[in-house]
Formats: structure tokens, C-alpha cells, sequence
């Protein structure tokens, strides 16, 4: 499927794909990666290392900074993928050199959950 | 979005890994809100100074990017957390102190001029009209849009970071002379006027207009009033610039009732323990204003006055300073209300503001009462 790219990269790894929209500043915890926000789907759930799908951030521009802690402390997504480029998220990935694309929600409906996929977010694609 | 040349390069890490992050941000943030290309721009100013809103992540990615980042354009900082020449007479933790001063230090060796200020408009000079900026602190963005004629979107952290490394800022929004054009307007029905109700109706504003709108039925503000609706409009919403006069379009009142639903909003309580002057900072104007206001008077309880250290040396010079001590006043510089730690929430239970944008943060993150009235009822009720 193709992809707008937000910040450029490639990954490679399996989908974990989220309902909920994310709050990083108060929704994830920045030393391990897992999700500690009980009202979330992906609650008790790890991003680290995954590539993550999920509608969009929400919250404090401030989450922009728990993306590069979790760069920092090795439990980062490998790439990101949502339906709408919020700023704190664009900026997060940006300044955390995690690969960002946006699709529609068409796609995004296709997504499914520990499927393989591989993310070139240079030329916008995703397979 | 189009690149140059020049700027792919550094995109791709040509020009080393503290471009290639500027750049990333730029680009993603232009591509996030449909910019086109990136264009010049002549000063940023920026927030996420103060240790309590960026925290230990933001202190560490400072400092990391400071070991070797330079700013490339003029580059002005918001209010710190507390004033270092006056922080010992405060019982704050030294590890808050410690962090604001690694904050501090990164800042000011990336190239950054040491204003820590909310008014960079008002104390340093202004480019010519129609100059690009990226501004980051939300009064000021609204502040340069409509009364300095500069251009800049309400822009984030890391946008006006990005701008000051790279002189750049994605061309999008209110930088696009289609989008200034405002397509609201809203008639300010309210009298007799103050900086407060001017605070409230730029909160209101706020509220329901989008990139930009018209404000009819209002002329002669002076500079208290001006700041007092540029911030209230900067807590609210996404707003960035606002016009006076009637536009075409839709029109909205701003009557009693509206004033007094942002009122109840935000005043809590019908006294306070402490008060505080300054979201945004006083300026000399105000200070002189506050200084006549003052004469022959003197608090009643404490209070700290939020300034630039820009404004310190003309106002001990001049004898404001003294006279505002002399009153009981306390002259804070380099912080300023929002967010700041002095207020600690195990020693007052309420504050009393003039400050709109100053009620919203004094609720939401010192987690205080307030009662929000005018300087002139502050004067009245608080001083003796």
C-alpha cells in the first residue's frame, strides 16, 4: 500500500496496531516502552521494537520527548504508521530518527496485528 | 514538500547529525501540515526553557544536541522555572535548580541571547513588516502576527528549534497570506473594559476561531490590555493572529454572559494567599503604570512581579524598583507565573491574578485556586 511520508527511514518488523489514539507524555512508559495507560487497547502491551500503527497522538507536545527517551533507552517503535500526522508525533519521530508515514484509513483498516511487514519510508510504501 | 538541493543534503546527514535532525523536523512538520517548501526566516524564539515542562527527557536531549549545535539565526528563550540571583531567598530543590541550570547552560552555548522572556516583542527591536519569525511561545506568535506585522505560526518546541539551526521554517499556515485572512468575526459587546475582560475575550476567541479572526468594536488598547488578549488567546486554542475591524463571514457576539461563563471557568476563589503580576512578564510601561498605581499604598499579602532582566537595570535606575519594594512587591526576573515552581501548592491554596493565561496554568499545573480580577480591583482590595 502506498504511504505520505513523514520522516524518512526504513524498518522491517511486525505490526502492532492500536485503536485507541496514544498519549505518550502519560500513556507510555519511557524506560521500558509498555503501554501504562489502562483505558488503552494496547494496555500491558510493548511498542519497543515493533512497528506501530495507531490513529494519532494526543496530549502534551511535550511526548515528543518520551519518543526520544525511548529511542535512548532501546524500547523505541521501529516505525510508525497513522491515519493523521499530529505535530507531537511528527516532531517526536523527527527528532528521534523513527520513520513516520501517514495512510488512509481504508489501509489502516487492513493492518493486522504480528503481521510481517516491511516499511520503506522513502518512497512511501508499505508491504 | 520541494527541497533544494542544498537542503537534501543535509536531510540526508551531508552536513552532519545535528543538521539532519533540524532538517527532519522541518520536513516533517511541513509535511504534517501541507507546506510546500521552506522558506527564510530572520528569529526564533523559543519555549521549553523551564525544567517543569520539558523534564529529565528534555534536559538530556539539550544537552546532547548542545555538544555540538549552533544557532544560525537570532535566537531569544522563553521565562526560565525562577530567577538564579534571587533563587536562595526561595525553598526550591536543588536538583530543579541543578536541571534549570543544564537547561540554561545548553541553551545559551548553542548560541541562544539569554532574554528569558515572554515579550521578546517588547524588549528587543522588530524586524521590518512582513519579516518571517517562528515564535513558539503562543502570546508572542499572536503578539508579532497582529500588532508587530511579523509573520510565524503559533509554532511548537521543536519547530522554532528546528528554525533556529537551520534559519528555516516549513511555509504553511499563517504564513500563507490566504490563511491570515481571517473568516470570523467576533463583536466585543462588553463594557466598561479591562486587560481582564480583554483576557477573556481573547480566551473565548480562542475557543471557536481558527487559523485567524477579526475582533470588532475595540480601539485604543493600551500595551497591558494588548498582551492580556494576545495570551488569553494563546491558552485557548490554536488561533494565531488576530485583526481588528469587521470581516466578511460568519459573526459571533462576545456579550456578559459569554464573560461570565470564562469566568466562572476559570476564577475558583473569592480570595487568594498570594498574588502574582506577570503572564506575560511586565514590561517597563507596566512597571511605571504599576509603580503610579502604588503610590502611597502597600500589599497587604505577598506579591511577586514576573519581569524581564531586559527591564532590570532601567527600573532600578530610574527608582521603580524601589518603589514597588518600598510597596511590598517582590521583583522576580528571568520566570514568570506559568508553570513556575515558586508557587508550590503545600503552601498556598489559592492565588489572585490578572492574568487569564496565568489562571489556566495556576489551575492545571500548580494545581491552586485562584481569583482572577483586575490590576485596578487588585490595587484596591490588596493594598492598604
Amino acid at each position: 500500500m502506498n504511504a505520505k511520508v513523514i520522516v524518512r527511514g526504513k524498518a522491517q518488523g511486525s505490526l502492532l496496531v492500536a485503536k485507541n489514539p496514544i498519549n505518550f507524555l502519560g500513556g507510555i512508559d519511557k524506560k521500558t516502552g509498555l503501554v501504562h495507560d489502562k483505558k488503552h487497547d494496547l494496555f500491558g502491551k510493548s511498542i519497543g521494537n515493533k512497528i506501530l500503527a495507531f490513529p494519532f497522538g494526543v496530549g502534551s507536545s511535550v511526548g515528543a520527548y518520551t519518543l526520544y527517551s525511548l529511542k535512548y533507552n532501546n524500547c523505541a517503535p521501529l516505525a510508525m504508521i497513522c491515519l493523521k500526522a499530529d505535530l507531537t508525533t511528527a516532531s517526536g519521530c523527527a527528532i528521534s530518527n523513527i520513520p513516520l508515514v501517514v495512510i488512509d484509513k481504508h489501509d489502516y483498516d487492513l493492518l493486522q496485528e504480528n503481521n510481517q511487514v516491511t516499511l520503506d519510508a522513502i518512497e512511501g510504501k508499505i508491504l | 514538500m520541494e527541497l533544494t538541493k542544498e537542503e537534501e543534503d543535509a536531510l540526508d546527514g551531508k552536513q552532519g547529525e545535528t543538521l539532519a535532525l533540524a532538517y527532519r523536523t522541518l520536513v516533517a512538520i511541513g509535511e504534517a501540515s501541507n507546506a510546500d517548501r521552506l522558506i527564510p526566516i530572520e528569529w526564533a524564539h523559543l519555549s521549553g526553557v523551564n525544567y517543569n515542562t520539558i523534564g529529565d527527557a528534555g534536559k538530556e536531549f539539550l544537552s546532547s544536541l548542545s555538544t555540538d549545535a549552533k544557532f544560525k539565526v537570532k535566537t531569544t528563550v522563553n521565562p526560565m522555572g525562577f530567577d538564579f540571583d534571587s533563587v536562595s531567598r526561595y525553598n526550591l530543590d536543588n536538583k530543579f535548580i541543578e536541571n534549570q541550570r543544564s537547561i540554561k547552560d545548553s541553551y545559551e552555548k548553542m548560541g541562544a541571547i539569554p532574554s528569558y522572556s515572554c515579550i521578546p516583542y517588547e524588549i528587543f527591536d522588530v524586524p521590518k513588516q512582513g519579516t518571517h519569525v517562528s515564535f513558539a511561545e503562543s502570546n508572542a506568535a499572536i503578539y508579532a502576527n497582529s500588532f508587530s506585522g511579523l509573520k510565524t505560526n503559533k509554532e511548537g518546541a521543536f519547530s522554532a528549534l528546528a528554525s533556529a539551526l537551520t534559519g528555516k521554517s516549513p511555509c504553511s499556515d499563517l504564513r500563507d497570506d490566504d490563511v491570515r485572512k481571517p473568516n470570523l468575526t467576533i463583536r466585543m459587546k462588553v463594557e466598561p473594559r479591562d486587560e481582564l475582560t480583554y483576557g477573556m475575550l481573547g480566551y473565548f476567541a480562542g475557543k471557536v476561531a481558527g487559523s485567524s479572526v477579526a475582533i470588532s468594536g475595540v480601539s485604543n488598547l493600551d500595551r497591558r490590555s494588548c498582551k492580556s488578549l494576545c495570551a488569553g488567546m494563546g491558552t485557548s486554542g490554536a488561533c494565531g493572529m488576530f485583526t481588528f475591524g469587521d470581516e466578511e463571514g460568519e459573526k459571533i457576539d462576545f456579550d456578559k454572559n459569554e464573560m461570565q461563563k470564562i469566568h466562572d471557568e476559570l476564577n475558583t476563589s473569592e480570595k487568594g494567599d498570594l498574588i502574582t503580576l506577570g503572564s506575560p512578564q511586565l514590561g517597563l510601561e507596566e512597571i511605571v503604570d504599576l509603580t503610579l498605581m502604588l503610590k502611597g499604598r502597600s500589599f497587604q499579602k505577598r506579591c511577586m512581579i514576573f519581569c524581564p532582566s531586559a527591564i532590570k537595570g532601567q527600573i532600578r535606575d530610574l527608582g521603580y524598583a524601589n518603589e514597588i519594594e518600598r510597596a511590598g512587591g517582590e521583583l522576580l526576573f528571568d520566570c514568570c507565573t506559568c508553570l513556575s515552581p515558586l508557587v508550590d501548592n503545600k503552601e498556598v491554596d489559592s492565588v489572585v491574578t490578572n492574568s487569564v493565561k496565568g489562571a489556566y496554568y495556576l489551575k492545571t499545573s500548580n494545581k491552586v485556586d485562584v481569583n482572577l480580577k483586575s490590576l485596578k480591583r487588585i490595587v484596591e482590595e490588596e493594598t492598604k
